[in-house]
């Protein structure tokens, strides 16, 4: 797994490349951390370069979700979710604690 | 059958030995994504909690096709686990009540046909999934 940090006006993003596992978990909620950790709430997720996700991925965008959904101060929405990720998010009922979009551009316009 | 260490840097290799199976046995790319997503989930499992605090664990992983399905076992030495103890995640709870724990198992039963947890066979967990074609 990959991550690389894009710091734009209103949000920032994480696009991610590679597959989050139990083993590469640990890497992406580091990367989630260090936005978290500098007070940037309002983060997109592009996941166009992502090729797999299992729970362990699903535990780390929950866990960071709570944490810039508190007191309003932002969220974490996702981009570029290839079919196959998005129908494990659905099974996993995370579609309706996420907006999805369907690239970078339009998620960082939400902001 | 297969011994994998029980580590998390495994995983990949776990996938792509069962995907590879799936995929001589014509099962469809959206099968063989969740053939792989619950054989992961099922090895985490036994590497997270089978395995929890015993070093050098090993899962023998069998995989092949039988009939018109593809067939998993996953036999490991660690602490017997009972899935019944396990709570099926509330889904529809909101986001400061969402629960992730008992997430993996719940998975796997959507994605896979059968999934079947057998204790106390040659002393050990014994986790069987099928997958039928089509």
């Amino acid at each position: 797994m990959e991550a690389t940090h894009q710091e734009f006006k209103h949000c920032d993003m994480l696009s991610v490349k590679g597959r989050v596992d139990s083993s590469t978990a640990p890497q992406f909620t580091r990367a989630l951390e260090a936005m978290l950790d500098k007070g940037r709430y309002k983060i997109v997720v592009d996941m166009s370069e992502l090729d797999y996700v299992s729970s362990a991925g699903f535990r780390a965008l929950l866990a960071a979700q709570r944490t810039c959904k508190r007191y309003n101060r932002g969220e974490v929405v996702l981009s570029g979710v290839a079919p196959r990720i998005r129908e494990a998010l659905e099974l996993a009922g995370f579609n309706e604690l996420f907006k999805t979009f369907d690239d970078s551009i339009a998620a960082v316009g939400h902001f | 059958m297969i011994k994998f260490p029980a580590k998390f840097e495994f995983l990949d290799e776990i996938r792509e030995f069962v995907g590879g199976i799936a995929e001589a046995g014509g099962f469809s790319p959206k099968d063989i994504y969740s053939i792989q997503l619950a054989a992961d989930e099922a090895a985490s499992n036994i590497i997270e909690h089978a395995y929890a605090g015993i070093p050098d664990g090993e899962v023998e992983i069998a995989c092949g096709l039988r009939d018109d399905a593809l067939v998993i076992t996953m036999h490991d030495h660690g602490i017997p686990f009972d899935p019944s103890k396990v709570k099926e995640p509330n889904l529809t709870a909101d986001l400061s009540e969402r629960q992730i724990g008992g997430l993996g198992i719940y998975l796997m039963r959507k994605l896979m046909d059968e999934v079947v947890y057998e204790q106390g066979r040659e002393a050990g967990n014994l986790l069987t999934l099928v997958k039928r074609r089509g």
